[in-house]
């Protein structure tokens, strides 16, 4: 089986690409199916096509939420073949799951997944042109070489441009074998290419889906029960039709649709509207009555994930033995684009535009609902304003879909602050039993232990489907703890509650790792070992990581004198394929703490471009520094407390910590970037908070720490 | 309802008819279809909805289009027309942007900074862009962007 085609005239015009005579190329970025498992046959769902101009034109599958993606796939074909980069486009694949197979992204895949196959259809389009050229000069190939969209015969001096080759290209076979180039003949990849989707975000033209307008259409919100699971009893909406601009009220599954000639008369509309809701079994949880119920389940036996040597339990005599809880609360996703699709149901067809992180998904879920042949669903794909893995599931598409269909109009359906708050898929909530045996003679880790307990995502979205099996995801961060400790234990408790959760940026790792790492340095403090050296010495077996924890270690001058308050702290964890390790800097005076500045130091193996590590690194930090310091969703009544900014508020700008990025040079297997990042901040700061002050913090956010107040250095 | 009311955006003279309460915000992008202001929260807690009134930031979201009346409004997709194109060549320079979303909001209340303080220092510059939020925290970069257009800049790795 061949991994790169040639694109026949048909696709290509789904494509909605220009002119005949171009050379269009497909391979395929496989989508992992986690479901099936099976490798799905063999359907090319991305694409590059030359034209007669010589305009390259690079289709990828995935979705831009500011992660660079649109880049970095287009830096990996244009690189191969030799395109001069001025003259390429990257655009977003047409979402036709029959055409072009299914769509998804998250778990920091992209690079990871294109970074053999659009390499080998850049290499693929070059020799073509390359074959194309000597017989258009009459010469031998050997003599030929490909350099930023021309082929050229250094010998005469001549050369020819890519445009003028294109017709002649797609009209030979493919070839056999291409060679992708050495590291040292790449121009564009591990270069800081400047992004594509940069010019349009800063003048306003960059087209998220909250920005698309219809002829015709009426602006949506809905009134949803703020109890998780409530359904409908009775409502009166003849206020809410007296407002001005207001047009309709339709019913729709998840509650009462208001539309009205702009987004302000439809929330004004709402709030006239008059609702009695059955808030049904949910209404009795609240933030107390979860944290007794894990604790309750935590004593449980849970599901073995890994179990290898001594107990801490059966640890030799003399040991010593430290037991340790962590916990971490719900937390929302909170784009800054808040949920939104517009949709425009017709007869016998269904256009919808929207930022998804699942348009497949979203598109055949439409399509079910509507009775539709999949075909007949056109998704648009929009930059998203923020993704963290809220946007993979397709509820808020689905629900524009209801509206339009009720009401027979184009509809753009916008979530409200309050809305997207509120109506989210959380994070999960987790307790951490950790244990751990040392020998205080030896001052070696002898045995570990770590109890997950913790609702699943995997048994929730999909009833069923974990069972009583061992849910993998939920134990990931957890179950391959790097250190080479002679004992090693870990299970889960599912714990599962009527708070819906879903994966949230870094998913079970940003839990698992903020326990294991916590726990780490409170090993460390007993064995009276460095946190540094503790980390070295137990990596042994993992040099990637260990080598990005000494490089954040002498980023941050580990171990120099600091001012009374300041403390240092590391942490390292290893996902998505990418080794990454924090250093932190923190001063604490009474009641605030202050993150100074982060050494973030990460080996993603062969890097494409270096200047968006740099970026995904300063977005994690922030990311996982303002759920770490404040970042809790209560439940009061079965629904939740925040619903704004000021109750949930991400780091602001006087917050931001000078970060300085390290990337280790590599040529180990490429990992993922969007996501490494967040795992070790969290426990890089607190166990920086007890280097400042002595002071443990095992329950998140610190915020809401007990004595945080009178916290003093 | 009340009589029109004449707007000045981005230079041109626009006349609608909606509630004088409307917020600005959705005059600008429901009837106006100046799409580039962007809504985050509606209450004033982002800045990701800032524009220019007379070349002052305000958040078009708690600003009801009366008062906006009469005056100059500066949007995003003004912004290239007006001597402040140099922070969006900035913005370029340093890759500032991730998802994008906030950056109309951070440009408008960068370019407020400038016009009242040419030359801005870190401390100020931090002072005055902390009310405008960045999910993908694009803070540092922003900063440095700032300070190119400022003509402050370091060098491109201050
Ligand atoms: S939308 Fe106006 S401040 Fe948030
Ligand atoms: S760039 Fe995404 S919110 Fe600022």
């Amino acid at each position: 089986m061949s991994d790169v085609v040639l694109i026949s005239r048909r696709t290509f015009l789904a494509l909605g690409a220009g002119a005949a005579g171009s050379l269009v190329l497909g391979c395929r970025i496989t989508p992992r199916d986690a479901a099936t498992g099976t490798a799905p046959v063999f359907v090319p769902n991305a694409f590059l096509a030359v034209d007669g101009e010589g305009a390259v034109t690079v289709w990828v599958p995935e979705a831009e939420m500011g992660q660079g993606v649109l880049t970095a796939l287009g830096v990996l074909v244009a690189d191969e073949m030799e395109a001069d980069w001025e003259k390429v486009r990257v655009e977003q694949a047409p979402v036709d799951p029959e055409r072009f197979g299914k769509m998804s992204t998250g778990g920091s895949t992209s690079v990871r997944e294109g970074w053999e196959p659009l390499r080998r259809a850049g290499a693929t389009a070059r020799e073509m042109l390359l074959t194309a050229a000597a017989a258009r000069l009459g010469v031998d190939r050997s003599q030929l070489a490909a350099r930023r969209g021309r082929v050229i015969h250094e010998a005469s001096g001549r050369s020819v441009g890519y445009g003028e080759l294109a017709e002649a290209a797609a009209a030979l076979p493919l070839p056999a074998e291409v060679a992708l180039k050495k590291p040292g003949e790449l121009r564009l990849i591990g270069k800081p290419i400047p992004r594509v989707d940069t010019p349009a975000k800063v003048d306003g033209s960059a087209a998220f889906s909250i920005d698309v307008r219809r002829d015709g259409m009426l602006h949506a919100v809905i009134a949803r029960c703020p109890v998780f699971g409530g359904t409908l009893k009775a409502y009166e909406d003849r206020a809410a039709l007296a407002v001005l601009g207001v047009r309709k009220v339709v019913r729709v599954p998840t509650g009462i649709a208001v539309l009205a000639d702009s987004t302000w008369a439809a929330i004004r509309g709402r709030e006239a509207l008059e609702i009695a809701w059955d808030r049904g079994e949910a209404a009795a949880w609240d933030d107390a009555r979860i944290a007794r119920y894990l604790n309750e389940r935590a004593p449980a036996k849970g599901v073995e994930a890994r179990s290898e040597g001594p107990t801490v339990a059966g640890a030799a005599d003399g040991a010593t033995r430290i037991e340790r809880r962590y916990s971490v609360p719900f937390l929302a996703h909170a784009p800054m684009e808040t949920l939104n699709a517009v949709a425009d149901v017709r007869p016998g067809r269904c256009e919808i535009w929207v930022g998804s992180q699942s348009p497949t998904r979203l598109q055949a879920e439409a399509a079910k609902r509507l009775g539709l042949d999949v075909a007949r669903v056109t998704v648009h794909q929009m930059f998203l304003g923020g993704g963290f893995g809220r946007r993979a599931w397709p509820d808020f598409g689905l629900e524009a879909v209801e509206v339009s269909r009720a009401a027979g109009a184009p509809v753009k359906l916008t979530w409200t602050r309050e809305d997207d708050m509120r109506h989210d898929l959380y994070r999960p909530a987790s307790l951490h039993l950790m244990g751990a045996a040392v020998d205080p003679t030896s001052r070696r880790v002898l045995a570990w232990r770590h109890r997950l307990v913790a609702p699943s995502i995997l048994e929730q979205l999909w009833p069923g489907s974990i069972g009583d099996r061992l849910d993998e995801m939920a134990v990931s961060g957890a179950k391959d703890l790097p250190y080479a400790i002679p004992g090693i234990h870990v299970d889960y408790v599912m714990a599962n509650t009527p708070v819906p959760v879903m994966w949230w940026r870094s998913v079970y790792a940003s839990q698992n790792a903020f326990a294991n790492e916590a726990f780490l340095d409170e090993i460390a403090a007993l064995l009276r070992k460095d946190p540094v050296e503790i980390r070295l010495e137990l990596l042994k077996g993992s040099p990637r990581l260990r080598k990005t924890v000494e490089m954040a270690a002498e980023g941050i001058g580990w171990g120099r004198s600091l001012p009374p308050g300041h403390g240092l702290g590391i942490a390292c964890h290893a996902s998505f394929g990418s080794f990454v390790a924090h250093a932190a800097e923190v001063a604490v005076a009474k009641g605030t703490v202050r993150v100074l500045r982060v050494v973030a130091a990460v080996d993603c193996g062969p890097v494409v471009n270096p200047d968006t590590i740099a970026a995904q690194m300063d977005s994690a930090v922030v990311y996982g520094l303002s759920a770490a310091l404040r970042g809790r969703i209560s439940i009061r009544g079965g629904a939740v407390v925040e619903g704004s900014w000021a109750d949930y508020e991400p780091l602001r700008y006087a917050e931001m910590p000078v970060v300085e990025t390290r990337i280790v040079s590599s040529e180990e297997s490429i990992g993922g970037i969007g996501e490494p990042g967040l795992p070790p901040i969290a426990p890089a700061v607190v166990n920086a908070i007890f280097a400042a002050t002595g002071k443990r913090v095992r329950s998140l956010p610190i915020s809401g720490h007990d004595g945080f107040k009178a916290w003093e250095a | 309802m009340a009589k029109p009311i004449e707007l000045v955006v981005n230079g041109e003279r626009r006349r609608i008819d909606v509630e004088p309460e409307m917020p600005l915000l959705w005059v600008l992008r429901d009837v106006l279809g100046l799409t580039g202001t962007k809504y985050s929260c509606g209450i004033a807690e982002c800045g990701a909805c800032t524009v220019l009134l007379d070349g002052e930031e305000i958040r078009s979201c708690a600003t009801p289009v009366s008062e906006a009346a009469g005056h100059e409004i500066t949007t995003i997709e003004g912004l290239a027309h007006t001597h402040f194109h140099t922070l969006q060549e900035a913005w370029i320079a340093e890759e500032v942007p991730q998802c994008g979303y906030c950056q109309p909001g951070q440009l408008l209340a960068a370019a407020a900074l400038l016009a009242r303080n040419p030359h801005p220092d870190d401390a100020e510059i931090v002072e005055h862009m902390s009310g405008i939020l960045c999910r993908c925290g694009t803070y540092q970069r922003i900063r440095r962007a700032i300070r190119r257009a400022a003509g402050t800049a370091k060098g491109a790795a201050s």
